[in-house]
C-alpha cells in the first residue's frame, strides 16, 4: 500500500475501490506508528480528517468530482488553517490558532482533500535542514541521522516515509526542492504569482511561493490543480485563466530543448550526484531531447543577493510578532521596550533573530544602496540571465543540490555554509520562474534530486517531461526501507 | 564588514530583540560572516540597470470600494493574550 | 534685528471612502474598539493588503484640483517602526515615488491680493490606530478601528510667510477637499489634521533657519495661535544668544505654548523600502481623465463663475463659494426665484445669521433652498415687501410652513387694490389737517410723515412704491 501514489488514490477513491475515510485511517495509523521516529508532523487532526474524510465519501457518492476528492494530504505549519494552531515552527506562534483559513487551505478543502495535519518546518521557513524548528528537527526518512532539508523538511520526509501522500511546502529559496531531493520525492515551486499567499506565513513576501510536494511529477500536478489560482486577496496573485498541469503529460520529448547551465555543474557539486545527473540526461536524450550547454554567468551572485533581499523582506514581515495582539508574550513586562525585546527575544530562536538583525542592518540608513539596492539590481541581472537563455532553450536542468543529505548539526555553526546549500535552487525564486526536483538515483542509499527550470508559466510542459522521465525511470517510487 | 558587539545590540535595539553582551558576541561572528560574504555584490556589473523590486513588471489591481469584512473581534481577540473592554492591552505608554 | 518667518504645511486629510485603504473593513467613526479592524488591520499572520480604487480616485481628483503631476506610477513603501498603534510594526506609505508632486493653491491674503503657495507632493497612506491611556491602571489600551484608514499627506513648499497665511492656506485647502467631496473635513474627528514647519530668518537672508516640527494642531486656531507662538520662541531663543534645535514640538491648546517631545525622536531609522505585498500603482491617461470628467465645479472657478453670470460683488462671490454647500444652495435659490442679487443677500444676510444663532449645519438648515426662493418669489412679486419678508422667514424658520402659507395665515399679504390704498390715504389726510396745510405750504418733508401714517395703518402691507405714487396724487389734489 507504499505503493499507491497521489494520483493512483485519485483513480482508486474515483473507482470507489477505497473509501475517503479508509484511505485516512490508513495514513493516520501509518503517522502514528512511524512518525516518532521522523517528528514530520507538529500536529495531527486526526478527528477532522475523518469527518471531512466522510465528507468527501458523501460527495463521492453522489458522483461529484473534484481534483482531490477524498485525498488525505499534510499542510506545512506555514499554512493557516482556522481553528487548528499554525505555529510556523516558532515558539512566538505556539500559542496562535488561527481564526481564518489560507487561501491555498481554503482551495484544497474546496477540492475535496482531507487535511491530516500540520508538517514541521524551519522556524518561519528559515533554514535548509529542519533544525530550527521550536518543535525540534525533523529527521531524513532515508537515514534518520540525516537532516530532511528545509525548510518544508516535515512535508518531505513524511511524504518520503509515506506518511502522507501529498503535502504542501513553501519555497523561497528553494524549500520545496532541497527537501524533496533530500527526501526522494518530486517538489514543484511554480511561477511566481500562481498559488495564492493569503494565509501563508510571510518570509520573504516577493519570493514566497507555495506548492506541492509528492511521489511523482502526475501527484504534484494534481496538487497544483488544486492549490494554484487567481485570488483577490493577494495583490501578487497573476490573473490568468485556470489551466490543467496535468495536460501536458503525454509530452512528446522529441526536440525537447533541455539546457545544462553549466555553473551548477562546477566544482563543488558532488561526484555522485553528477554521475546520477549523467544518467538522468542519457534517459532524456534517449527519449529524443536536444541537451546544450548553456551560461548563467550571473548566477554565482544569487545566493549573496537573496541574503540580502530575503532577509530585508523578513524582518519587516516578522515585526507584526510583538506580543500584543495574538501569539507569544514575555511574563510580566516591566514597560512597552520590555515587552517588545522579551517577547520577540524570547519567541523567536537564534536563526530567525540572525535573519531578522541582517535584515535590519541592510535596510538601516547609510547601507540601503550599499546592499539592498545594489541586491535588486543583481536580481534584475539575474533574471536577465534566464530571459536570455530561455530564448534558446525550453528547460533548464541541473543538480537540485550540490551535495547529499548531510548530518544532523553538520552546519548548524556555520550559517554561510548552511546558506550555501541553496546554491542552485535560490535563482529560480530570485527571477521568480518555475522550478521543480524530482528523483534521480540513489548515492550510498540516499536520495538525488534532479532540478528543472521553466520559464515563466511553464509548469505543465515541465510536469509532462518529468512525468516521461518517471515512465522511464522508478526513483520516485522507492520507499526508504523503514518505512516501506 | 566585520561587526562589534556595540553594532550587534544597535540593530537588534532597532529590531526589538532582548540581547545581552554574550548572546551579542555570539552573533557577532556569523554576522560578519554574512556580511562578509553578500560583498561578491560589490563586483557584480550593475551599470545602468534598473532595481527588481518585483518577479513580474505587473501593476497593482484596484479592489473596488466596498465593505467585505464583518466584525469578528471576539473570534480575534480569543487568542490575544491581554485584552480588556475590546481594547488590546500594553504596558503603559508614556508620551 | 527684523525677523522673517518661514512656514511649510504638512495636512494629512482622511479620505471619505467606505472601506480601509487596504481591506475590506469599514471606515465608519466612532464604532466600539476593534469592531472596525479585520486581520489584514490587526496585522495578522500571513494577511495581505489589496488597494482600495476609490483612494486612487481621491488621490488622482485632488492632483487634478492642484494642477499637479499626477504620477503614471507611484509606489508604497513600508516605513518601519515599532509603537503599539501600529500593528504590522510597519507603516504603509508612498515615499519615493508619490502619486502626486508638484502642485499649487492660490490664497487671498488680507490686502486682497493672491498668493501661490507651492504643493511639493501628496502622498498616500495608512492611519494608525488609537493609543488610550484612560481608565487602566498602568497600562494603555489599544482601538485599531482606525488602523488603515486612508489618508493622503498633503505636503507644502516653505512658501508661507505667517501664521494668517498658513490659516488661509489651510482653509483653502479645507474648503477644496470638501468641494472635491474626497474627506469630511470633520477636524474634532481628526478626518483633517495639520502640523507645521516652522523657522525664522534675517529679512533678507536667503538660506532657511533651522525648524520645528509643530504637532496636534487641530483647528485653524490653534494653527494660529501655535505658530505665533513658535516664532515668538525662536526670536527669544536667538536673540538671548541660543540655536534653535531640529525637533518635534507638541502644541498644548489649554497653556497655548508648543513643548519638545525629544522622547519619541531618538534614535529613528525608518528602513523605507519597496512593500513587496503591493505592486507599482499605474494610472493611465485614460483613468486621469475619466476622473477629470467627474471633478465637481473648483472653488476659484465658481466665484469668478458668480461674479460673472450673477454680477454678484467679488466679495459676495467669495462668501458663496466657500464651501461647495453654499455655493449649491445659493444656485438652487436662484433658480427658484430668479433674483441672483436679492437671493446673494438673503443667503449671505438673514440666512446666514440664522444659521449661526441655531448653531445647525446647512444641510439640516428648517429652511431649505426651494422655500426660500419661494419667500423670494414673493418679494419679487410685490406680494409682500422686503420687511414683511423677515417675518415670514423667521416664522419659516420656527416650523410654520411655506412662505405662502404663512403669509396667509398671517394676513400678511400686500394690499395692492388701488382703492384701497386710496381710501386709507383719505383717511390719513383727513385726520392730519393741519400737516396736509403745512405740506401745501410747500414743507415738502411732511411726505415721509404721510407715507408713515398710510404704513401704519396697513400694518405694512401696502406696496410702498405704490403708497408713494397714489399718495403723491392724492396730496396733490388736496
Amino acid at each position: 500500500m507504499t505503493q499507491e501514489t497521489l494520483s493512483d488514490w485519485v483513480r482508486k477513491l474515483r473507482a470507489r475501490e477505497i473509501s475517503s475515510r479508509e484511505l485516512t485511517r490508513l495514513y493516520l495509523d501509518r503517522i502514528e506508528r512511524l512518525d516518532a521516529d521522523l517528528n514530520s508532523f507538529v500536529t495531527v487532526t486526526a478527528e477532522s480528517a475523518l469527518e471531512q474524510a466522510d465528507a468527501a465519501d458523501a460527495r463521492l457518492a453522489k458522483g461529484e468530482e473534484a481534483p482531490l476528492l477524498g485525498v488525505p494530504v499534510a499542510q506545512k505549519d506555514i499554512f493557516c488553517t482556522r481553528g487548528v494552531r499554525t505555529a510556523c515552527g516558532s515558539r512566538m506562534l505556539d500559542p496562535f490558532v488561527s481564526p481564518y483559513d489560507a487561501t491555498v487551505v481554503e482551495r484544497m478543502h474546496a477540492a475535496g482533500a482531507v487535511m491530516l495535519g500540520k508538517t514541521n518546518m524551519d522556524e518561519f521557513a528559515m533554514g535548509s535542514s529542519n533544525e530550527t524548528s521550536f518543535y525540534g528537527p525533523v529527521r531524513n526518512p532515508w537515514d534518520t541521522a540525516r537532516v530532511p532539508g528545509g525548510s518544508s523538511g516535515g512535508s518531505a520526509a513524511a511524504v518520503g516515509a509515506r506518511l502522507a501522500p501529498g503535502a504542501t511546502g513553501t519555497d523561497t529559496g528553494g524549500s520545496i526542492r532541497q527537501p524533496a531531493a533530500f527526501c526522494g520525492i518530486t517538489g514543484l515551486k511554480p511561477t511566481y504569482g500562481r498559488v495564492s499567499r493569503y494565509g501563508m506565513i510571510a518570509f520573504a513576501s516577493s519570493l514566497d511561493q507555495g506548492g506541492p510536494m509528492a511521489a511523482s511529477a502526475e501527484d504534484c500536478g494534481h496538487m497544483l490543480n488544486a492549490m494554484a489560482g487567481f485570488d483577490e486577496r493577494d495583490s501578487t496573485s497573476l490573473e490568468r485563466p485556470a489551466e490543467d498541469f496535468t495536460a501536458a503529460l503525454d509530452a512528446d520529448l522529441t526536440g525537447l530543448r533541455i539546457g545544462l547551465p553549466q555553473e551548477f555543474f562546477g566544482e563543488g557539486l558532488d561526484d555522485g550526484i553528477r554521475a546520477a545527473l549523467d544518467e538522468a540526461i542519457r534517459v532524456l536524450r534517449e527519449r529524443g531531447a536536444e541537451i546544450r550547454e548553456v551560461s548563467l554567468p550571473n548566477s554565482h551572485l544569487s545566493v549573496p543577493a537573496y541574503y540580502v533581499v530575503a532577509p530585508a523582506e523578513a524582518s519587516s514581515n516578522l515585526s507584526r510578532f510583538d506580543g500584543v495582539r495574538y501569539g507569544y508574550r514575555c511574563e510580566d513586562p516591566q514597560d512597552l521596550l520590555d515587552l517588545y525585546t522579551r517577547s520577540r527575544g524570547e519567541g523567536f530562536g537564534a536563526e530567525v533573530k540572525r535573519r531578522i538583525m541582517v535584515g535590519t542592518h541592510v535596510l538601516s540608513a547609510g547601507y540601503y544602496d550599499a546592499y539592498y539596492l545594489k541586491a535588486q539590481k543583481v536580481r534584475r541581472v539575474i533574471a536577465d540571465d534566464f530571459r536570455r537563455v530561455f530564448a534558446d532553450v525550453d528547460l533548464l536542468l541541473g543538480p537540485t543540490t550540490p551535495e547529499l543529505p548531510f548530518e544532523l548539526g553538520a552546519k548548524s555553526a556555520d550559517p554561510v555554509k548552511m546558506y550555501l546549500s541553496d546554491i542552485y535552487t535560490i535563482a529560480a525564486n530570485l527571477a521568480g520562474l518555475p522550478a521543480m526536483s524530482l528523483p534521480a538515483g540513489e548515492v550510498q542509499g540516499l536520495p538525488v534530486g534532479l532540478q528543472l527550470i521553466g520559464n515563466y508559466f511553464d509548469e505543465a510542459r515541465m510536469i509532462g517531461v518529468a512525468h516521461q522521465f518517471q515512465q522511464e525511470t522508478d526513483w520516485h517510487a522507492r520507499v526508504p526501507s523503514a518505512f516501506a | 564588514m566585520s561587526v562589534d558587539t556595540e553594532h550587534v545590540q544597535r540593530i537588534a535595539e532597532l529590531s526589538r530583540l532582548a540581547m545581552d553582551d554574550d548572546q551579542a558576541r555570539e552573533f557577532a561572528g556569523g554576522l560578519s560572516d554574512i556580511f562578509d560574504f553578500v560583498e561578491q555584490l560589490d563586483g557584480a556589473d550593475i551599470e545602468g540597470v534598473e532595481p527588481m523590486a518585483h518577479p513580474m513588471d505587473a501593476a497593482q489591481r484596484l479592489r473596488p470600494d466596498a465593505v467585505t469584512e464583518p466584525d469578528r473581534r471576539d473570534d480575534y481577540q480569543a487568542i490575544a493574550p491581554a485584552v480588556e473592554g475590546g481594547l488590546y492591552l500594553v504596558p503603559r505608554v508614556i508620551e | 534685528m527684523e525677523w522673517e518667518t518661514v512656514i511649510g504645511l504638512e495636512i494629512h486629510a482622511q479620505l471619505n471612502t467606505v472601506s480601509k485603504i487596504f481591506s475590506g473593513a469599514p471606515t465608519a467613526y466612532g464604532a466600539e474598539p476593534n469592531r472596525q479592524a479585520c486581520p489584514v488591520d490587526l496585522g495578522m499572520p500571513g494577511v495581505l493588503p489589496v488597494l482600495n480604487r476609490g483612494v486612487v480616485e481621491r488621490a488622482v481628483m485632488l492632483g487634478l484640483a492642484l494642477d499637479a503631476e499626477v504620477a503614471g506610477r507611484s509606489v508604497f513603501a513600508r516605513k518601519n517602526y515599532f509603537y503599539p498603534d501600529l500593528p504590522k510594526g510597519y507603516q504603509i506609505s508612498q515615499f519615493e515615488l508619490p502619486i502626486v508632486a508638484s502642485g499649487h493653491l492660490d490664497i487671498e491674503l488680507e490686502d486682497g491680493s493672491t498668493k501661490r503657495i507651492g504643493v511639493t507632493r501628496a502622498h498616500l497612506e495608512e492611519d494608525a490606530g488609537k493609543s488610550l491611556h484612560e481608565g487602566f491602571e498602568a497600562m494603555t489600551g489599544i482601538d485599531l478601528n482606525r488602523a488603515g484608514t486612508p489618508l493622503v499627506e498633503i505636503v507644502s513648499e516653505p512658501d508661507l510667510r505667517s501664521a494668517k497665511e498658513a490659516v488661509a492656506y489651510m482653509k483653502k485647502l479645507h474648503s477644496l477637499v470638501r468641494y472635491l467631496d474626497i474627506c469630511d473635513g470633520n477636524m474634532q474627528e481628526g478626518s483633517f489634521r495639520c502640523d507645521a514647519n516652522v523657522s525664522i530668518r534675517p529679512k533678507g537672508q536667503a538660506e532657511f533657519g533651522t525648524r520645528a516640527e509643530l504637532k496636534n494642531l487641530n483647528s485653524f486656531r490653534f494653527v494660529e495661535r501655535a505658530i505665533n507662538f513658535e516664532i515668538e520662541r525662536q526670536i527669544d531663543v536667538i536673540e538671548g544668544g541660543g540655536r534653535v534645535v531640529q525637533e518635534t514640538r507638541l502644541y498644548d491648546p489649554d497653556r497655548d505654548e508648543t513643548r519638545s517631545m525629544r522622547t519619541k525622536e531618538e534614535a529613528n531609522d525608518y528602513r523605507y523600502f519597496p512593500d513587496p505585498d503591493l505592486l507599482p500603482v499605474e494610472v493611465d491617461q485614460d483613468f486621469i481623465e475619466e476622473i477629470r470628467g467627474r471633478l465637481p465645479e473648483l472653488p476659484d472657478a465658481k466665484r469668478e463663475r458668480f461674479v460673472r453670470e450673477y454680477e454678484l460683488p467679488e466679495y459676495d462671490a467669495g462668501v458663496l463659494t466657500a464651501t461647495r454647500e453654499m455655493g449649491d444652495f445659493y444656485e438652487a435659490v436662484v433658480r427658484g426665484c430668479n433674483a441672483p442679487k436679492l437671493a446673494a443677500n438673503w443667503v449671505m444676510g438673514e440666512f446666514s445669521a440664522a444659521l449661526n444663532r441655531s448653531e445647525v449645519e446647512l444641510a439640516e438648515a428648517p429652511v431649505d433652498a426651494g422655500a426660500l426662493a419661494g419667500l423670494l418669489a414673493r418679494i419679487q412679486d410685490e406680494t409682500i415687501s422686503g420687511k414683511i419678508a423677515k417675518e415670514v422667514f423667521e416664522a419659516m424658520w420656527n416650523g410654520e410652513g411655506d412662505a405662502d402659507s404663512v403669509i396667509e395665515a398671517k394676513g400678511l399679504k400686500q394690499i395692492t387694490d388701488t382703492g384701497a390704498i386710496d381710501a386709507i390715504i383719505d383717511e390719513v389726510i383727513a385726520n392730519n389737517p393741519k400737516q396736509l396745510e403745512q405740506y401745501k405750504g410747500g414743507k415738502d418733508k411732511l411726505f415721509g410723515f404721510f407715507v408713515g401714517q398710510v404704513m401704519k395703518a396697513t400694518q405694512g402691507k401696502a406696496n410702498p412704491a405704490q403708497v408713494n405714487e397714489r399718495l403723491k396724487e392724492r396730496l396733490d389734489q388736496a
